[in-house]
């Protein structure tokens, strides 16, 4: 099957200049601006760029998938296979969707339908492209199942979608992508609504599929880490145009456009100590209502010039191979000066700025359960879903402690439970030497604030900014009159970036990041000690995202506010907190200091982290040897004995589902739970 | 499958048995002593000695728990008491004017489906267009227009057009289908009407909600028929809702339709609950009332199992 590997050279897709135009209520959008690819036979192509830039767009307009009434889509040619796809009618389009170019979508859960069988919806395109006999398309199906890893699959193609897990059904989506054995897959964020360990799972299997099949994959992603990790080639795009386009190496090793640059700068590292402040690209990308003429790239550039008004040619990057071009008048000074084009790193700055001594908030032995009543027959019976066992931890004045796991490990629980927003089932906490309970938590609430994930759904969109902020200063009569109060809005408006004219407005007036900086306002505005910080950075774009996380770094060290970070992205997480808190099923799996934890690592379930989530980096991917965690996530209700880790753990032995390994100090600082490590 | 049903089924008799209890001391809570009013009716001046026999003849001047007990126990034998205008049993009286009732709310729901699908569904998948504002036009009116005025409407376009209205009294739906039919006709599409614009406002909105679904793009991305698309991926889950508006719908008609039973003349459920009123005759007024919350409920119930059939996650959840 190696001979496919070999011919990534033949043309399979050749788009030249696609354009695609969104009507709407306020004017036209040109989401896809004159764009021109090439996708070659079996290669991985990955097409990276922030929400809005139109990677999607370009690639629901090659399936021809945009409702048809409010988009157009235009190109010289779209030559698929020796068949130009821009002219061919819709009843020969269709033969093409899911026969020779499939797609795969972001959202596993909601991409399936819900009262269809997995068979049915895997058998669907087999009859209708392969003529195959209801028989013999349910053979095949269970071939596929197989195949993209799901066991029992003779069993699972008569269940239904809620049946199975989000991996799953992103490896069921995977099947029937690859039922008709298509030449082109093209999966559209295909691993951004998953835990990280499960990415890992479904990126090897289509990179895998892709090797052993000779299947072209163009990936959609926002994920550098998994860029460098699985493609071939890379396009950049930035609002609606490619604007930089080489194999993996040439834009990883020598990018050639500021974007590029600023983009890989603006996220942290998960393999390397931080090195000061992340770089961040400064404003947000343009409106596509009204771009403007020249670079689009310009307003945010930081070596911009008179010339970029003009629009910049696509040209062969300096000093690397042909196939890497760019966009950019300026592209040979940004080749050789990238590594200061966003400021010099101060690469001394390996670890955080010191906090103070004293322990402000304690937490022993937390436990939240969350009683649910299961139904057996006519009877029910509750059960505890344990979210929190058994967890202590402090936080000192002025510290970071991050807290990280993936999606039901109990991390989000933990920083309810702290501010009694849920009531604790068990354990205490204590905040500045004071034991919290139901009845002075409301006096302890001003020191103790919250930020929370979504900054779209967490503000009340028929308050203003300015009433938002000043409610908490009203209510906790922080300041006498009104006057007094509008001031200490501006003053926190400035404070997090803002302009103290954006009192006025809504906050669907504002943009992502723009919310999450009045989110961190409204935190602020009680002038906390302590805010916990619910995966604040999470629904944000990595260019936004850096400008957020240097921000919450900048009020704790004018401030001394110490934090609790919640977070899934391990990188952010290493970059922000002086200590890290591993979470597993609602268990601590291990605790130490960032640099500690991260190069030192201890717990299987840490390495197994570490190991799934890709650094932006080819060269260290290509060298890396994965071991990626089999099977998924227990279910919370019925976890594992002993360890809760122990069914999905490489090293576990019988003693493991025995046992509750105790949190023990493997060195100072660092506590482990895990019994083969002690023994070790 | 079989489990939920038995489960549902296990539900309905709490559920009844509620109802019963409600509807008991409900009509004795209505002020006016029915046979006082039945005996001036009849006799003009009384003694209330005379009433006082009656009552006690009746059953009615028993001790209140004693009525409820007799009540509550010729429930599961079928027996409703006796009515105190016609002093014959209750249950007969109902059985023998229900099925006309059923029959329309049959007809009238069969016919709205009729019309409202197609409709709401092409309305649906051509939005934006004249048709859709047409057929938006048309189902607002079905909303905005009370029934029986519409039903009065079509009685005086009979008249105009035809020139007489439709016999009635109505022929039975075996002994002379057409006829029967016929009557029914006017009735039914005076209440239908109304019904049919709810059915396909509910249909064009849950059409075009499914239609903006991930996994309708996942099917046209297989290269699907289009016509499979919408059919087999679209309106199987466009219709969870819609089942649910049929049903409730058509259990009010069965014992609703009190006004358009008058307009049309119809001897149905709606205009006995008008004779039981105005007679005070409380023991048909409970026994309508347990009838139609019954009818209520175990269309509930079939609603209930249709949807669990549509949408497998409620048939797991259990």
């Amino acid at each position: 099957m190696n001979k496919h590997k070999n011919d990534k050279t033949d043309v399979l897709l050749e788009v030249e200049e696609l354009e695609v135009e969104f009507t709407t209520g306020v004017g036209t959008v040109r989401a896809v601006d004159k764009t021109s690819f090439k996708v070659h036979k079996g290669e991985f192509l990955a097409i990276v760029g922030e929400s809005g830039c139109g990677k999607s767009v370009t690639a629901l307009s090659l399936m021809r998938l945009l409702p048809k009434k409010i988009a157009t889509v235009k190109a010289n040619k779209i030559i698929f296979d020796g068949l130009d796809l821009s002219t061919l009618p819709e009843s020969e389009m269709r033969t093409i969707r899911g026969r020779h170019m499939s797609m795969i979508f972001q959202e596993p859960m909601t991409s399936l339908n819900p009262v269809l069988t997995i068979g049915d919806q895997l058998t669907e395109p087999l009859i209708t492209h392969l003529n195959m006999s209801q028989k013999e398309a349910e053979i095949r199906a269970i071939e596929l199942l197989s195949m993209v890893g799901i066991p029992d699959p003779e069993r699972r193609i008569t269940q239904y979608p809620h049946q199975f897990s989000g991996g799953m059904r992103q490896r069921a989506m995977i099947a029937i992508g690859l039922s008709c054995e298509p030449k082109l897959i093209i999966a559209d964020e295909p691993t951004t609504a998953l835990d990280v360990t499960i990415q890992a799972q479904i990126l090897e299997l289509l990179k895998d599929i892709s090797d052993r099949l000779g299947i072209a994959v163009v990936l959609i992603t926002h994920n550098l880490g998994v860029v460098a990790a699985y493609a071939d080639r890379v396009n950049v795009m930035y609002a609606a145009r490619i604007i930089e386009r080489g194999t993996s190496t040439n834009i990883f090793a020598t990018p050639a456009h500021p974007y590029t640059v600023g983009l890989m700068r603006s996220v942290p590292r998960l393999d390397k100590p931080r090195v000061g402040r992340l770089a961040t690209i400064e404003g947000m990308p343009p409106n596509l209502l009204d771009p403007p003429v020249g670079c689009r790239f310009r307003e945010r550039c930081p070596i911009a010039e008179s010339r970029c008004k003009e629009t910049p040619p696509t040209i062969p990057a300096s000093n690397s191979s042909p196939e890497h071009t760019v966009s950019c008048w300026k592209s040979e000074f940004v080749n050789t000066n990238a590594a200061t084009l966003y400021g010099v790193e101060t690469a001394t700055e390996t670890e955080k700025a010191a906090h103070g001594d004293k322990v402000l908030l304690r937490v022993k032995g937390l436990k939240q359960y969350f009683k649910i009543s299961l139904r057996e027959g006519f009877r029910s019976h509750d059960v505890d879903i344990r979210a929190v066992d058994d967890m202590s931890f402090e936080v000192r004045e002025g510290e970071t402690v991050g807290l990280v796991g993936e999606s039901g490990c109990g991390k989000t629980s933990a920083g309810r439970a702290i501010l009694h927003l849920n009531t604790p089932t068990g354990g205490k906490i204590e905040f500045d030497g004071n034991l919290l309970n139901g009845g002075n938590i409301a006096a302890v609430r001003r020191d103790m604030q919250v930020i929370f994930q979504d900054p779209f759904s967490s503000l009340n969109p028929r308050m203003k900014v300015g009433q938002i902020l000043e409610e908490p200063v009203k209510v906790h009569k922080l300041r006498e009159g009104k006057k007094a109060r509008l001031d200490r809005v501006a003053e926190l408006l400035t404070q997090v970036g803002l302009y103290p004219y954006m009192a006025d407005r809504y906050p669907h007036e504002l943009s992502g990041g723009q919310r999450q900086r009045v989110g961190i306002a409204r935190a602020l505005a009680l002038e906390p000690r302590m805010i916990i910080c619910d995966e604040p950075v999470s629904a944000l774009d990595v260019s936004v995202q850096a400008q957020i996380i240097n921000l919450l770094e900048d009020l704790q060290s004018t401030l001394g506010i110490a934090y609790v970070f919640i977070a899934h992205d391990l990188a952010v997480v290493r970059h922000i907190s002086h200590r890290v808190i591993v979470m597993y099923l609602g268990k601590v799996m291990e605790v130490g200091a960032g640099n500690a934890l991260y190069e030192n690592p201890q717990h299987p379930y840490t390495r197994a982290l570490l190991d799934a989530a890709p650094v932006p980096d080819p060269e260290i991917e290509q060298n890396r040897k994965r071991t990626i965690l089999e099977g998924d996530i227990p279910s919370p209700l019925n976890p594992p004995s002993g360890c809760v880790f122990s069914t999905r753990c490489p090293i576990a032995t019988k003693e493991c589902s025995d046992v509750v390994p105790p949190l023990d100090e493997f060195a100072p600082g660092h506590t482990v739970a895990c019994i083969q490590i002690k023994a070790n | 499958m079989l489990r939920y049903t038995a489960k549902r089924l296990l539900l309905v008799l709490p559920t009844l048995t509620a109802v019963a209890m409600l509807v008991f001391f409900l009509v004795r809570v209505v002020p006016g002593d029915p046979v006082e009013n039945k005996m001036m009716g009849e006799f003009g001046d009384v003694t209330p000695e005379q009433v006082l026999k009656e009552r006690t003849r009746l059953g009615l001047e028993d001790p209140l728990p004693i009525q409820f007990m007799n009540f509550m126990v010729g429930l599961p034998q079928g027996d409703l008491g006796i009515s105190l205008v016609t002093e014959r049993s209750v249950m007969e009286e109902i059985g023998g004017r229900i099925s006309i009732s059923i029959e329309l709310a049959l007809f009238a729901t069969i016919l709205s489906v009729l019309i409202a699908f197609p409709l709401g569904t092409l309305a649906a998948l051509y939005r934006g267009t004249w048709f859709d504002y047409l057929i938006r036009m048309i189902t607002i009116g079905g909303l905005a227009v009370p029934s029986f005025w519409f039903g009065m409407l079509l009685i005086m376009a009979l008249l105009a057009v035809v020139g007489k209205l439709p016999s009635l009294d109505t022929a039975g739906l075996f002994e002379d289908p057409l006829a029967n039919l016929y009557t029914l006709l006017w009735p039914a599409i005076s209440v239908g009407y109304r019904y049919s614009a709810v059915i396909a406002r509910m249909l064009r909105s849950s059409i075009l909600e499914v239609l903006a679904e991930d996994y309708i793009r996942t099917a046209r991305a297989k290269g699907l028929y289009e016509r499979v698309v919408i059919v087999k991926h679209g309106m199987r889950n466009a219709l969870l809702p819609t089942v649910t508006v049929v049903g409730l719908e058509f259990a009010f008609l069965i014992g609703g339709l009190v006004v358009t039973e008058q307009v049309f003349n119809i001897n149905g459920i709606g205009k006995m609950f008008v004779e039981a009123v105005q007679f005070n005759d409380l023991t048909m007024l409970q026994g309508l009332v347990l009838v139609v919350a019954t009818s209520f409920v175990l269309i509930n119930l079939a609603v209930d199992i249709l949807y669990a059939t549509l949408d497998p996650r409620i048939r797991y959840q259990t």
